[in-house]
């Protein structure tokens, strides 16, 4: 199957064009979404930060997903009075040479001019990017991220080794490909630091996990929900031994960042616990706060495993739901992509399954709709963090 | 697309050295459930997803499912137990239960 991406000034390709709305403090939320609102089914998104304090992880993580390959233009809706450094934002949306405008709430003559404006706007940055050039675009250009969201015991046993295959597939295709979740890697460091390509990242890959491991005792508990244990998964590591199973079994090439691009193909763990003491509370909320930072590090799509039935898409990052559970997918069928608890009743085998999600990529890369896509889900949710810089030995040559 | 009539379900162990298996469909206490080449007589009630015992684990027991540790037993667990919070214990990190 042929790709047609979107090609951006910086060469990097998209697989959707859409236009983003995006409030910089809650309190531009609403005017925000109104105006998003008319063109929900026709290539537009909200995204936001709702914080009123400045935060350079979410400076950093609005930057890069308002310069996402998937994107093609922006409008930033401020209230006024808010800390976001809205100018910077815009000014390196409008470098990336995407059209980029700003409202400020407070300057513009309230909710309704504003929304007013912020919809013609759209409307003409909608007309302008059907004239975004086109171009082939291979496997190779595509970053696909994966998580587990609502996960049972069945998760470990189809759905995260179906995406291990399609994420090995990915990685000899020379895409890169980002799994996350340190917290749910817990009891896996040892393995997972053996598949580094140097003993300098292994080393580092073993210490983000004893990183999440400290911060989750801080908070009293692990990255683990009451439906994990009603779903059969009975303690931390067993949970994080299924979840690891969605990395495939290439080796590991590198360590990103929230907001770290891949600069190559290769299998990538995104370290999502943040660094230093504990501060702002659980490292990520909801599943969502993950998927918006795999976007933040370039993903065009994303591969969401499932076993108790997560309903949700993403902002920007299509989503591609792989349900584990055969009972759920007889639920919940008309939210998922694809039926991977098949693999437990002997009606498919974990090759055709992954085959299948080779597919789907394909077919969401092409620009066919994915079941959350199609649904209006758009999730997306950005709170406080604060990172350290990567160190030398997490992207080796 | 409903279950296959003909589909009996097993318990799935996923490495040899595993002293729990998989519940591939839900089993009733009394259940004669089949694994590998033998079958185990099920003692409590497991609903699909969940682990049954397939050795005798003595309590302190480390819990091997995938070839790995998943946790320790806090009690002795007999062939045929459902394997659970109830029984077994993180090594890392407490879980949470809804109260």
């Amino acid at each position: 199957m042929k790709i047609q991406g979107y090609l951006r000034d910086d060469g990097r390709k998209g697989i959707r064009n859409y236009v983003i709305v995006a409030y910089l403090v809650e309190c531009a939320h609403h005017v925000a979404r109104e105006i998003a609102l008319p063109f929900r089914e026709c290539g537009t998104q909200l995204i936001g930060f709702p914080g009123c304090y400045p935060n350079a992880y979410a400076d950093r993580i609005m930057q890069r997903i308002c310069t996402h390959p998937n994107v093609g233009a922006v409008l930033l809706v401020s209230l006024g009075c808010e800390s976001f450094k809205r100018d910077r934002l815009a000014s390196a949306i409008r470098q990336s040479g995407r059209p980029v405008e700003m409202l400020v709430i407070q300057q513009n003559g309230g909710t309704r001019t504003t929304i007013a404006d912020g919809r013609n706007f759209v409307e003409k940055a909608l007309r302008q990017l059907q004239n975004t050039p086109r171009c082939e675009m291979n496997v190779s250009d595509l970053i696909v991220g994966t998580i587990c969201g609502g996960s049972d015991a069945t998760s470990g046993l189809t759905a995260n080794p179906v995406i291990g295959k399609a994420f090995d597939w990915l990685v000899d295709h020379g895409a890169a490909a980002i799994f996350e979740e340190t917290n749910e890697l817990v009891g896996c460091e040892g393995h997972l630091a053996s598949r580094a390509i140097t003993p300098e990242l292994g080393r580092e890959l073993f210490n983000a996990v004893v990183k999440a491991e400290d911060y989750h005792r801080v908070l009293g508990h692990g990255s683990f929900a009451p439906g994990n244990a009603d779903g059969g998964l009975s303690t931390q590591e067993e949970k994080s031994l299924g979840a690891y199973a969605k990395s495939g079994c290439r080796p590991i090439s590198g360590m990103l960042k929230p907001g770290d691009i891949p600069p190559r193909g290769g299998l990538y763990l995104l370290d999502v616990v943040p660094d230093g003491e504990v501060r702002f509370g659980f490292p990520n909320i909801s599943d969502n706060a993950e998927v918006v930072e795999l976007t933040a590090c370039g993903a065009n799509l994303i591969l969401f495993s499932t076993g108790r039935g997560s309903v949700v898409g993403s902002a920007v990052s299509p989503t591609i739901k792989i349900c584990a559970n055969p009972e759920t997918f007889r639920r919940l069928g008309e939210d998922m992509d694809i039926d991977a608890g098949r693999i437990l009743e002997d009606r498919a085998t974990l090759d055709e399954v992954g085959q299948e999600v080779v597919d789907s990529i394909l077919g969401t890369a092409a620009g066919q709709a994915t079941v959350s896509e199609a649904l209006g889900h758009q999730e997306f949710i950005l709170t406080y963090k604060s990172f350290e810089p990567l160190g030398p030995s997490c992207l080796p040559r | 697309m409903p279950a296959p009539t003909n589909f009996r379900g097993r318990l799935l162990r996923l490495a040899a050295t595993d002293n729990v298996a998989v519940a591939t469909v839900n089993f009733a206490a009394g259940d004669v459930a089949p694994i590998d080449d033998g079958q185990i007589a099920i003692i409590d009630a497991v609903s699909m997803g969940h682990k049954v015992a397939v050795a005798a684990i003595a309590d302190q027991d480390k819990i091997i499912k995938y070839g790995c540790p998943i946790g320790s037993a806090v009690r002795p667990i007999r062939v045929g137990e459902h394997v659970h919070t109830h029984n077994i214990k993180s090594d890392y990190l407490p879980t949470n239960a809804r109260e």
